[in-house]
């Protein structure tokens, strides 16, 4: 997987399903839901993120239900990675299963709004470009690396079942 | 070295591990064979099905597979009716032997009719499926393509997790349920322990019935860990048998070794714990209810799989008795199961309750996840005895939601403000 490069948008700790996309809208298209991606807390998230670009975010991202509509409205967004400093463990495992990049950064806080950031997943590293900082996150395990490189749990199963293993 | 429950149920599913031979240890990742998956018709046939046939695969055992309508119920518009008619048709096409179609709550129907015993490996289509680890078993919740690849494999692959041990002693004053515990917990442990368990012991956890100890592995998943767990005991046992399942013989044999390691132990005394309550938008920011006594409310809502259950409505109609619901203000009561229902009008509890003013609404999850019916307008108040607060989860952003027990929720209802339960109880 090649790096990817983005703007940031930063977000607190604790940021809950329901902000990621509301239960109230569960019954509209993903398109439909995708307008209402984190709208409580960043009413121009949906209109104005821009393919690439990467979310950073404080402790226990992704806390509350086990939607998976709150990772992959994100990815049909755009957003290339998410970074925080936790995550909580549904939305880590969603987010991976579909393949979004999630990886822990415990220096996600020295990151600022609109700063531009590039992230190299396979490799756990992160460079900001504003001050050409870089920061290697802890590591993807590798079951869950060698699912994310053929595309996601579907991709992998999908691979597995033509190859005979399932 | 000792293990805890939840690494010896691990260890025994684990492939190519166990726990006297080569155990697994907390933060080693393994994959375990899953004796039950369940999904409901927001997470399952809907997100499944169509991943399965694009992999052109089958439900590897659709003994194994528990489905339940809980959260489009009753159909309110053609989207939701939609949906509970294709979770209906998968269910058939695929054979899936349990389906239990608008019952009750997902969490709630497996307990009552007998799906979870200890030392079981479960996984569940719903963030809430920690409940089941009342019972002793290990039951996690997980997304729509995570249970697609349960359907294909029948496997997950699981790291290994610490365990948190809770210990709580002594009784319960007037007026306090395992619902304060756990509001409590939530500030006192936060709300990041992922993949961490919690395990709940003591003798005020012995001392509770299943309904209760349902809510502190319910609202696990508000301490954001892996899942929470209770050792089988006889209540569990005898529970069970009444539910028409069939504990394994080994059933008090599913317990941590005295010897295990924690990463850590907590103790409290149940004795000096009072009601209390946990404002917007997260279960952690908990007060004694004391500090919310000037606030009105627009709605008390009991419901849900955390506070709707035959023993939560009970609570509430020790408080309604002989009491009206205050003008100021609307409680809406959606009982968890069709079981607790019948419970509830068979002994007079119903009664009381609907005396009392009370709305009586579809079993169901209802408006705690914002989908069923009692949604919250722009600015409106609600008190709830549901698990989750977050915000614009029951309505629009600017409304909030105050979580509390179903005697607190009661109280408020009387008022119409946040009121201590124990100016009605004696």
């Amino acid at each position: 997987m090649s790096a990817i490069t983005g703007s940031a948008w930063i977000f607190g700790d604790n940021i809950d399903t329901d902000l990621i996309i509301s239960g109230v809208y569960m019954k509209l298209t993903p398109e439909e839901m995708t307008q209402h991606c984190l709208e409580a807390v960043a009413p121009d998230f949906a209109k104005n993120v821009r393919a690439g670009d990467i979310i950073v975010a404080g402790a226990n991202f992704g806390m509350g239900s086990s939607r998976e509509q709150a990772p992959q409205l994100l990815k049909m967004l755009g957003v290339g990675a998410v970074l925080a400093s936790s995550f909580a463990r549904i939305f880590y495992r969603n987010a991976l299963n579909l393949g979004l990049p999630a990886l822990i950064l415990p220096e996600a806080g020295e990151i600022d709004p609109g700063d531009r950031i590039s992230v190299d997943a396979a490799a756990g590293k992160i460079v900001n470009g504003k001050n050409g900082k870089s920061y290697n996150c802890e590591p993807i395990p590798d079951h869950l690396m060698a699912m994310i490189a053929d595309g996601g749990l579907m991709a992998h199963l999908k691979k597995k079942i033509d190859a005979g293993d399932l | 070295m000792g293990q805890t429950l939840v690494e010896k149920i691990i260890n025994a599913k684990a492939i190519g591990r166990s726990s006297v031979g080569n155990p697994a240890k907390p933060g080693e990742i393994v994959t375990c064979t899953v004796d039950l998956a369940m999904f409901h018709d927001s997470s399952g046939p809907r997100r499944v099905a169509p991943r399965l046939e694009a992999l052109g695969a089958k439900v590897w055992d659709p003994t194994r597979v528990v489905v339940v309508t809980d959260h489009f119920v009753p159909a309110v518009d053609i989207a939701a009716a939609n949906i509970l008619k294709l979770t209906r048709d998968w269910v058939r096409d695929n054979k899936i032997a349990h389906f239990y179609d608008m019952e009750g709550i997902c969490h709630v129907v497996l307990a009552e009719n007998g799906h979870l015993t200890p030392g079981l490996f479960a996984a569940g289509g719903d963030s809430h499926s920690t409940t089941g680890g009342a019972f002793g078993c290990y039951m996690a919740g997980y997304g729509a393509t995570e249970m697609t690849g349960i359907m294909v494999t029948g496997e997950i692959w699981v790291k290994v997790p610490e365990t948190i041990r809770v210990t709580w002693s002594g009784k319960f004053g007037t007026g306090v349920a395992a619902k304060d515990i756990m509001l409590h917990l939530c500030a006192e442990l936060g709300m990041d322990n992922s993949f961490k368990v919690v395990e709940y012991d003591g003798d005020t956890v012995t001392d509770m019935d299943m309904s209760e100890r349902m809510v502190l592995t319910n609202m696990a998943a508000e301490l954001g860990a892996e899942t929470g767990i209770i050792a089988a005991d006889a209540t569990t046992v005898a529970a069970i048998k009444t539910a028409g399942g069939t504990p394994p013989e080994d059933a008090l044999e599913w317990r941590s070794d005295t010897d295990a390691t924690y990463v850590a132990e907590h103790k409290f005394d149940a004795a000096v714990l009072g009601p209390m309550v946990a404002a917007p938008h997260a279960p952690a920011n908990t007060k004694p209810v004391g500090a919310f006594e000037d606030i009105a409310v627009d709605q008390c809502y009991i419901g849900a799989c955390t506070g709707a259950k035959y023993g939560d409505l009970k609570m509430a109609a020790e408080v309604l008795d002989g009491r009206s619901v205050a003008k100021s203000t609307r409680l809406l009561v959606a009982p968890a199961s069709t079981k607790a229902t019948a419970q509830a009008a068979a002994d007079g509890t119903l009664a009381i309750l609907t005396k009392a003013g009370a709305i009586m609404m579809p079993t169901g999850c209802g408006a705690c996840p914002g989908m069923g019916a009692g949604i919250l307008a722009e600015n409106e108040v609600c008190i709830s005895s549901t698990n989750r607060n977050f915000q614009g989860r029951m309505g629009p952003a600017s409304s909030e939601v105050y979580l509390a027990s179903p005697y607190s929720v009661a109280a408020a209802a009387v008022t119409g403000r946040i009121t201590d339960p124990r100016t009605f109880l004696t």
